[in-house]
């Protein structure tokens, strides 16, 4: 027998069940906002760690710098010093290779050498490989005062707060670094307190993009990487875009429903769900061993002495995102309305010619948004490059797809399980680098879906 | 003409029969080929797998029987016995999975069933912002904010520097984005007819949502859970960098179950973490450091194929249809 309650116990019961309404939502509403609250702390850590609070000391006061080539330092101070001066500073300072060195990407003067003589100059000149010094224009003031502060100033980072901490208290981290001066002098070595400046710095800077790794992280920066990652996203393209949309296009219209077009089609749900390191362990067997010959480049006659070159990380991550370029662009193909297919085969045109010039132009703006998805990926990922052995310390630009290489995700892998604490503010600045790449593609392919995709009733 | 005449008319029909294109036919060559380029990709990978490890069990240092029964894995004494690498991979799981389902499936639920167009509009693309962070972000992430998080919650002294739960949390978060759009989607399929049903026989927002959205939309719950179990073991950054270099050798019984073995605190290898070590050494080929390796891919390879199988066995198995 049903039972209906009446009266006051219905009122009690239902008031028990709208309380019982209101836990609920409040639990599923807490655990929901534990998800934003996740992606919010990621974000401040990376953030946190890329801006904030530094204690320098200096190898070399500015000051000294200045009392040296005879001025009186009260009243001058290092940037108001004009060229010749500064370049003068630097020749006290540094070696005679490594002057050379400087020299030879780009002179300070036009019209007189400083540290190499003219002969070898003009020697070095006419040579076939001669340097970009040879015909740049000479560096500027600004230009050289970086390089003072570099070579000569040589700060040394040896404490970093992060960003709010250094809002708001930035007396607290000024005492931690005191009492740690105090309770802890051999750490220092031969810095003494009084010598401790504090100020602010932008780890992710354009400097830390612009320029190659360094095993000093006050210099380190992640120009290789980048042009590494680019390489990387092309070759991956060219492989995986082509023959994605490709094999989207047979299994979508020209594949008949039969065992081997099954299979294909299974195959290929299955390849999008197999753990990305195993790909790598697929291109270290193939493309780094078994194909060395072709992608080390010495079948050509270049490139270096093994296969761990950026061609075969390419590929590797080619083989890798294209399952998700199939899948995406079959998806787009699909959208596409029969009657354009019906139009275009009534009015006599083949297959092919229906494929070409009506379902591509309209199933366009989806493969474009799997490709950006898919190189948005190829940008990401670390752990198979890691297999096909990308070297994490690489100072010269990648030259070409027989070049060995680093990227973003390996340069952060590698900073990050370094100790020191300066490579962590790196790790954190190179990330935030990658997300802005990131985010722009993706708004990039939003852009892409709301602007070219036609909508048919 | 009419229609009987043209069938009779010889080159009339040639004529509709059309032209021969041979370019034609190497373009739908190339494209068949694209497709089956594919399964080359999958022999290629069951055949270098397969080959390296079985140079590798063909090493006399290496018995399969060995490999599969012991618990100790260390290749500089010459043992090889897997479990130790799958107990790291299945504790981050595990730990992952208790993370991931409640604030993932809560998320899909209060996004399906209460939200409004406004929370939606802004909750799930912060939700799609987590799918697209690289999974290096997350392990710095778990290095720099979890890991010290944990230590000033447990102490210092209990919570070693390379730990499991922190790899587990943060792995964890990597794959609540997965479990919450596979199941808002599923939960999406569910036609209002059934809502509407029960809100007119006088169920609560919450009854809807557990005693008929949750149990209709089951199957594509459970086969977003196993996605993404199956994701958690081939996660490799996180681990790699979070939970430690050091494969939790054990002795079933002598060992303490929840003091050493079950451990959450302590660090712990997974295979995935086992294969990105050994590879980003100057590893050289044909030894049986670089055969080991292959050995573990295979193992990982048939445990996420057979998760993601499972998966849409599930999808097929127990999908309810509606009109």
């Amino acid at each position: 027998m049903t039972y209906f309650p009446e009266g006051d116990e219905y009122q009690r019961l239902l008031a028990r069940k709208k309380t019982k309404g209101h836990f609920a939502k409040f639990g599923l509403l807490t655990l929901l906002i534990l998800a934003v609250l996740a992606l919010a702390s990621l974000l401040y850590t990376i953030v946190s760690d890329s801006f904030g609070l530094v204690a320098v000391v200096n190898e070399k006061e500015p000051s000294q710098i200045v009392a040296d080539l005879g001025y009186d330092p009260a009243r001058v101070s290092l940037d108001s010093l004009d060229k010749a001066d500064l370049v003068t500073a630097l020749e006290g300072a540094i070696s005679n290779n490594v002057g050379r060195r400087l020299e030879r990407d780009r002179r300070f003067f036009d019209d007189r050498l400083v540290f190499e003589t003219q002969a070898t100059w003009d020697e070095i000149c006419a040579s076939s490989g001669a340097p970009t010094g040879c015909t740049a224009s000479p560096r500027g003031h600004d230009d050289v005062l970086l390089l003072v502060e570099e070579r000569v100033v040589q700060p040394d980072i040896i404490a970093a707060e992060g960003l709010l901490p250094s809002i708001f208290d930035r007396r607290g981290f000024e005492e931690k670094v005191r009492t740690a001066f105090a309770t802890n002098p051999e750490r220092f070595g031969d810095y003494t307190v009084d010598q401790v400046r504090f100020e602010w710095r932008a780890w992710l800077n354009m400097r830390f993009l612009t320029t190659p790794p360094n095993s000093k992280p006050e210099l380190a920066g992640i120009r290789t990487a980048i042009l590494g990652s680019a390489w990387l996203v092309v070759i991956t393209v060219a492989f995986a875009v082509p023959v994605g949309v490709g094999a989207a296009i047979y299994l979508e219209e020209f594949a008949r429903k039969n065992r081997i077009n099954d299979f294909i089609q299974t195959n290929i749900n299955n390849l999008a769900g197999v753990p990305s390191i195993i790909y790598g362990m697929l291109g270290l067997a193939v493309f780094v061993r078994l194909l060395e010959p072709l992608t080390s480049g010495s079948l050509f006659g270049t490139g270096v002495d093994s296969g761990r070159t950026v061609l075969s990380a390419g590929l590797t991550l080619g083989l890798l995102t294209l399952p998700v370029v199939i899948i995406t662009s079959q998806e787009a193909i699909r959208a596409v309305p029969n009657s354009l297919r019906q139009a275009g085969m009534s009015l006599g045109a083949t297959r092919w010619q229906t494929v070409r010039s009506q379902v591509l132009p309209v199933a366009l703006p989806g493969i474009l948004t799997g490709t950006i998805l898919a190189i948005a990926r190829a940008i990401g990922e670390t752990a198979p490059l890691i297999l096909v052995g990308a070297a994490s310390f690489i100072t010269l630009d990648p030259s070409g797809p027989f070049s060995k290489f680093t990227a973003l995700p390996i340069q952060i892998f590698q900073w990050t399980a370094l100790p020191q604490f300066e490579f962590k503010n790196l790790a954190a600045a190179a990330s935030l680098a990658l997300l802005v790449m990131l985010l722009a593609l993706n708004s990039v392919a939003v852009i892409l879906r709301n602007r070219y995709s036609r909508r048919f009733p | 003409m009419t229609l009987q005449s043209q069938r009779t008319d010889q080159p009339m029909r040639d004529q509709l029969r059309g032209r021969r294109r041979p370019l034609e036919r190497a373009v739908i060559g190339f494209l068949f080929t694209a497709a089956a380029i594919s399964i080359a990709i999958t022999i290629g990978i069951l055949w270098e797998l397969g080959s390296e490890s079985l140079l590798f069990f063909q090493d006399e240092a290496v018995s399969l029987w060995d490999f599969l029964t012991t618990t100790v894995w260390q290749p500089q004494a010459g043992s090889f016995g897997i479990w130790p690498l799958i107990l790291g991979t299945l504790l981050i799981t595990v730990i992952a999975l208790i993370v991931a389902i409640p604030i993932g499936l809560a998320s899909a639920i209060y996004l399906s069933e209460y939200a409004g167009a406004r929370v939606r509009g802004i909750v799930k693309p912060l939700l799609e912002i987590l799918v697209g962070i690289p999974t290096v972000v997350f392990g710095f992430f778990a290095v720099t904010f979890m890991t010290p998080l944990l230590r000033s919650i447990f102490g210092v002294s209990v919570v070693n520097f390379f730990n499991v739960l922190s790899a587990g949390i943060v792995v964890g978060f990597l794959i609540v984005p997965l479990i919450s759009s596979l199941s808002e989607d599923a939960m999406a399929a569910v036609p209002s007819s059934l809502r509407q049903a029960a809100y007119a026989l006088g169920a609560s927002r919450f009854e809807v949502a557990t005693r008929v959205v949750v149990p209709a939309a089951l199957s594509g719950i459970a086969a977003g859970i196993v996605i993404a179990m199956s994701r958690a073991i081939g996660e490799t950054m996180v681990v790699t960098l979070a939970a430690g270099a050091a494969p939790r050798n054990f002795h079933l019984g002598t060992d303490p179950l929840f003091g050493h073995i079950l451990d959450p605190f302590d660090s712990a290898q997974t295979m995935t973490g086992y294969i990105a070590i050994t590879a980003s050494g100057d590893l050289s080929y044909n030894t049986i450091d670089y055969n080991s390796i292959f050995a573990i891919g295979l193992t990982l390879f048939f445990m996420t194929l057979g998760l993601n199988s499972l998966s849409r066995r599930i999808v097929k198995r127990f999908r309810q249809e509606y009109e």
